[in-house]
């Protein structure tokens, strides 16, 4: 399948802009995302992977720098044309209850349905199919309330596929979920990518996970800013050793594992 | 819950609404024969013009004013629910029903001590004028609560600001009732106590034109309600313009307060509890089912609490206010203790 540049960033600083001073959280950004690939946002705690997300998103207004989707700069769209090219899952837990899965998949259909918010047959054809792709065919009537993490993150996922977007953006889509959930969900964002050929840009702290699934890693660091490249050159080069290793902590470079030396 | 079922309740909440509008217009204490009623409303004239008084200038506008009132309130507390995502909200919340009081205030208050002449003396000309003033000191604080809600990005600040500029208007409220005659206190207290009666003659059809212009814009807002539903976040990510949605629940909501209480006082409890009920009978969030839920189920619990308030014994002279918390609070608390965890 063919690999289209979709998002390209250039000169991008991220940060808060307040009334009186702004906050820079990461400078000088430069990079691009492609369809079908699946592509992961690294980086420690505080290094402004949320603030990075959230101006790709257009919830923050860029402090610097250029935002291209699909050729056009992000903010010459408006929300409802933004509604239709990018889908995103958020980490905040939803706080809804009596609604069923059925209908909260069928909200990813918004930007599309009319004035009432009335859904065509079409709508639900789509709707009935993002649910099965994430196969949680089983859960179609159940109230949001009572499912687990991992079922909840899968139908924020099944929402983002009915909003029928080319890119999907996910913050943190495997936090508070146990490990095979995990593997699972990536492995998912990865079939998506593969399959529907769609640009999958997610953040996550499973550095392994993201190693070995991942199709280009964008390393992100106050010092550094980002370096993106695929797993394997991020390894070989040096680059994930030197973001992420401590006292006590070794990339075991062959295996794409960490090690735990213990103390000296 | 399935559509039939859905459907069989709304069809319930009508019927409830028609029997006791009924029963609204026959109790009272003073006994009305059946027969008679029909031959009033068809605009029979069979003589008896203390009956046709009753009727058509006291118990007939009486019942249109709770109905529409209590629609209004209730779709109006759903509102605020929904855009501030509490379950806690209701209309007086954002402090409009206390700027209704503070125009009221100004004007009653304040028409004896500079005027010279108390309002609560002047008849028609009085109401209408209080009508107006609650009006006009409702619709300024929304507009201040608009203006804010452009600038502040978080609801709970919002909410915050609103519950303060509440207290500011009942503080100033409290030192003009300072400043005023007795009897002028008296009136405003009166007002306060909140009524479905207060309403008299042409009035009462105004109200009701208003009313009906208004509650209909609600059903505008379905698309945006749910998708407020989902947190400003995701919302937005379907295309949804946060600010302007938030403007436009604001003021719909503030408005059908504004008028509401401009008519009957401030009516405490409906709009807080009608939503919360309804969410428990339908077990659905959506706007679709829950609003017209809740404007069927304002009306109908409005009906019923004007019927207690008339009961035999109370001739008439018991507030809406005391009888509304006391049928509501139950309500609602057995609807709290009956629902599954997390359901609110």
């Amino acid at each position: 399948m063919k690999r289209d540049e979709t998002i390209k960033v250039m000169g991008l600083d991220t940060g808060y802009l307040d009334r009186k001073h702004t906050t820079v959280i990461t400078r000088d950004i430069n990079a691009s995302l492609f369809s079908g690939e699946l592509t992961c946002l690294l980086g420690p705690n505080g290094a402004g992977k949320s603030t990075l997300l959230k101006t790709l998103t257009a919830f923050l207004p860029p402090l610097k720098g250029d935002i291209l989707i699909e050729d056009r700069p992000l903010d010459s769209y408006s929300e409802s044309d933004l509604a239709k090219v990018i889908g995103v899952v958020l980490t905040e837990r939803l706080n809804i209850n009596n609604m069923s899965v059925d209908e909260l998949v069928g909200m990813g259909r918004s930007p599309y349905t009319g004035f009432w918010g009335h859904m065509s047959d079409y709508d639900r054809k789509v709707v009935a199919e993002s649910i099965s792709l994430v196969g949680i065919d089983g859960l179609r009537g159940r109230m949001v309330q009572t499912l687990s993490d991992g079922e909840r993150q899968k139908v924020m996922i099944a929402k983002a596929l009915a909003q029928e977007t080319p890119v999907i953006f996910l913050d943190e889509p495997t936090a508070f979920l146990d490990y095979p959930s995990k593997v699972e969900i990536m492995l998912l964002l990865q079939k998506l990518s593969r399959e529907k050929n769609k640009t999958v840009f997610l953040s996550t702290h499973d550095l392994e996970l993201a190693l070995q699934i991942a199709d280009k890693v964008w390393l992100l660091d106050k010092p550094h800013g980002v370096t993106v490249g695929t797993p394997e050159e991020l390894a070989l080069n040096g680059a994930i050793s030197t973001y992420f290793q401590r006292d006590g902590l070794a990339f075991d470079i062959e295996n794409r594992l960490f090690k735990i030396l213990g103390l000296k | 819950m399935s559509r039939s079922s859905t459907v069989i309740l709304m069809g319930l909440l009508g019927i409830s609404i028609a029997g006791f509008f009924i029963l609204n217009l026959l109790l009272g204490s003073v006994h009305i024969p059946v027969d008679d009623i029909i031959g009033i409303l068809l605009g029979r004239d069979d003589g008896n013009m203390i009956w046709r008084n009753i009727i058509l200038k006291s118990r007939l506008p009486q019942s249109l004013t709770a109905m529409m009132a209590g629609a209004g309130l209730a779709v109006s507390g759903l509102l605020m629910q929904t855009v501030f995502r509490n379950p806690l909200a209701g209309p007086s919340v954002l402090g409009i029903s206390s700027g209704a009081s503070l125009g009221v205030a100004c004007v009653v208050l304040l028409s004896g001590s500079i005027g010279g002449v108390a309002l609560s003396k002047l008849g028609v000309i009085g109401e209408v004028t209080i009508t107006l003033s609650a009006i006009v000191g409702s619709l300024l604080i929304m507009a201040l609560i608009a203006f804010v809600a452009q600038k502040v990005r978080g609801n709970v600040t919002l909410l915050i600001m609103g519950v303060m500029i509440g207290y500011i208007a009942n503080a100033i409220i409290g030192v003009l009732k300072f400043f005023s005659a007795e009897e002028d206190i008296r009136a405003y207290v009166i007002w306060g106590l909140g009524s479905f009666s207060r309403v008299s003659g042409g009035q009462t059809s105004v109200f009701i034109i208003l009313m009906l212009l208004l509650l209909p814009v609600s059903f505008f807002l379905i698309k945006t309600l749910n998708l407020l539903l989902l947190g400003d976040s995701y919302a937005k990510n379907l295309g949804l313009n946060i600010k302007r949605a938030r403007l436009w629940v604001i003021g719909c909501s503030g408005v059908l307060v504004a008028v509401v209480t401009a008519y009957c006082g401030p009516v405490v409890f409906l709009g807080l509890a009608v939503p919360h009920i309804c969410r428990g009978l339908f077990h659905t969030s959506n706007h679709a089912v829950i609003l017209p839920a809740s404007l069927l189920g304002g009306a109908s619990l409005a009906l019923l609490c004007n019927l207690i308030a008339r009961m035999p014994g109370f001739e008439g002279a018991l507030p809406v206010n005391s009888v509304t918390a006391l049928v509501g609070a139950p309500v609602v608390m057995w609807v709290l203790f009956n629902k599954r965890k997390n359901d609110v």
